[in-house]
């Protein structure tokens, strides 16, 4: 059985607007995958279903064998316990410090003090914050705030990392160390990477595989560095 | 050992949160204090007025004089008439060589003139308790009717309108303290209800990050909890040195020696400690409510 695996997914809001018609995608342990698509195109959808913040109207959607719609409300925790995500407006606590802001992932888990602190440290080493331990996220630039996020989402191990848009409020020089950030997470750590973006930079430079949704519907699924080579034919 | 510290967690979390969301704190606070202290304020006036009514209740006796004429046997079915009455708590029976006495002792006039009757011009009496003053008339009535009773005295008309009065007093005041109850409720609910609106970007990042329900929940209860109990600190201050100061100013009673104060300790204690356990239960669920609202999806 694959990682992730959405059968005939789609999604249908109250106010009538589809959201996501009949995906049916597979993503294997340890892949790299952009899903990208025009806004309101439903790739925020795709994201969603996935952490179950949005239930699919109807079909499958499996991760890490687990059967995502079927979660009831007060078990959803167990699932997100298994997953990092990322944000675009990086969702902070604004009262918590850099340390208390990714320890915050392991205290609701009820982790022993002694266990949190070598876990957050050396996730805000990966991410290059070390130093910055005691400041409040006011405190910190938009790359900083999003390295905070990344550090929060991989310190409780994830198998599966998704990241929504994390470039889309930052400049193209700290996309780019953010994203040298989270392909070290996937090279390093062997953590599956669903990324939706809208940086066509990004995509082209990077030559992962890449899932192109427009209208809802799974337009394209290219191979690793196949992409590219499309949009310039 | 993983639910101890994810409540251990919780406390400090909710101490963290009132001194960092410092001025919501202070409102909520605010807030509960104003309430407390007038749910103090009604708690004290009807706990007196009850009081006041109990004790004016408790003076309260009839006395029943008997003919002349009553042989023993008939004093006894008389008495067995009298307490056969579901109002009557209470009947003893008072002769009138008891009354001779107690009347010689009194005053010596008395001694004098009933020394110089050959007979004992008194009546013998039964002395009543009753349970209900409200239906003091119709009791003395049908004690009234019984053969063998000459008359039947207590304080009519007076003693009962001032008792239904109070009554209808400490109906109200009671009426108004479960009203100050809720409308404490409602408003300190609505205050945390507000403050956690500000929050709910925080509940959001919780949920999304893996925190159970009850690990989101807990914080906000006993940050609730911690808001209630500061809240009442001020009311209890008034309430214990409002009360005491009152006491000895009207010298503990009002209008009339008939009207008497509680005393104030362990009144005030009572008091302080009820107000103490309504702000901490009111705080928490007015924060679990508010927090409930956005653990749905």
């Amino acid at each position: 059985m694959k990682f992730i695996e959405l059968n005939n997914v789609s999604k249908v809001y109250r106010n009538g607007v589809t959201a996501l018609a009949n995906v049916s995608v597979s993503i294997d342990k340890g892949e790299f995958v952009f899903v990208i698509g025009l806004t309101a195109s439903g790739k925020s959808t795709f994201i969603k279903t996935l952490y179950r913040e949005e239930k699919p109207t109807s079909g499958t959607v499996m991760v890490g064998g687990l059967n995502v719609g079927k979660i009831r409300n007060g078990r959803v925790y167990k699932l997100r316990r298994k997953i990092g995500i990322v944000f675009q407006d990086f969702k902070l606590l604004p009262k918590l410090t850099v340390y208390e802001n990714v320890a915050f992932a392991l205290e609701c888990v009820g982790m022993k003090s002694s266990e949190i602190r070598p876990r957050v440290m050396s996730a805000l080493e990966r991410v290059g914050l070390k130093h910055k331990v005691r400041s409040f996220p006011g405190e910190l630039s938009g790359g900083e705030q999003q390295r905070v996020c990344i550090a929060r989402a991989i310190v409780n191990r994830p198998k599966l990392l998704i990241c929504d848009e994390p470039t889309g409020n930052l400049d193209p020089d700290t996309s780019r160390e953010i994203m040298k950030v989270i392909e070290g997470i996937n090279k390093d750590l062997g953590t599956t990477i669903i990324m939706a973006t809208h940086d066509r930079d990004i995509v082209n430079r990077m030559k992962k595989r890449v899932l192109l949704i427009e209208h809802g519907v799974l337009v394209g699924d290219y191979a690793k560095g196949s992409y590219k080579t499309h949009e310039s034919n | 050992m993983r639910a101890i510290r994810i409540f251990g967690r919780s406390i400090r979390d909710a101490f963290k949160s009132v001194l960092r969301n410092f001025s919501l704190s202070i409102a909520s606070i605010m807030c509960t204090t104003i309430t407390l202290i007038l749910v103090s304020v009604a708690v004290v006036c009807a706990a007196n007025i009850e009081n006041a009514t109990k004790s004016i209740e408790d003076e309260l006796s009839i006395v029943v004089y008997l003919n002349s004429s009553v042989t023993e046997e008939e004093i006894e079915n008389i008495r067995a008439d009298i307490e056969s009455q579901e109002n009557v708590a209470d009947i003893t029976f008072k002769s009138k060589t008891e009354w001779k006495e107690e009347m010689s002792a009194y005053d010596d006039t008395f001694e004098t003139v009933l020394n110089y009757l050959d007979e004992n011009p008194l009546m013998d009496s039964f002395i009543l308790k009753v349970n209900d003053v409200e239906h003091l008339s119709e009791t003395s009535e049908y004690i009234k009717s019984i053969t063998g009773v000459d008359t039947v005295k207590y304080g009519e008309g007076m003693v009962e309108d001032i008792v239904s009065a109070f009554d209808v007093v400490e109906k109200i005041v009671v009426v108004v303290v479960i009203a100050l109850i809720f409308v404490t409720a409602f408003l300190i609910s609505n205050t945390i209800k507000l403050t956690i609106f500000s929050r709910r970007n925080a509940i959001e990042i919780m949920r999304l990050v893996g925190a159970s329900n009850i690990s989101i929940k807990l914080p906000f209860i006993f940050e609730g909890f911690i808001i209630g109990l500061i809240g009442a600190i001020i009311p209890i201050c008034v309430t214990i040195y409002g009360y005491v100061i009152l006491y000895d100013v009207l010298n503990g009673h009002v209008f009339s020696n008939m009207i008497v104060l509680i005393k104030p300790f362990n009144f005030v204690l009572f008091v302080s400690l009820a107000l103490v356990i309504l702000g901490a239960i009111v705080g928490m669920i007015g924060s679990m409510r508010a927090v409930g609202k956005y653990l749905k999806i």
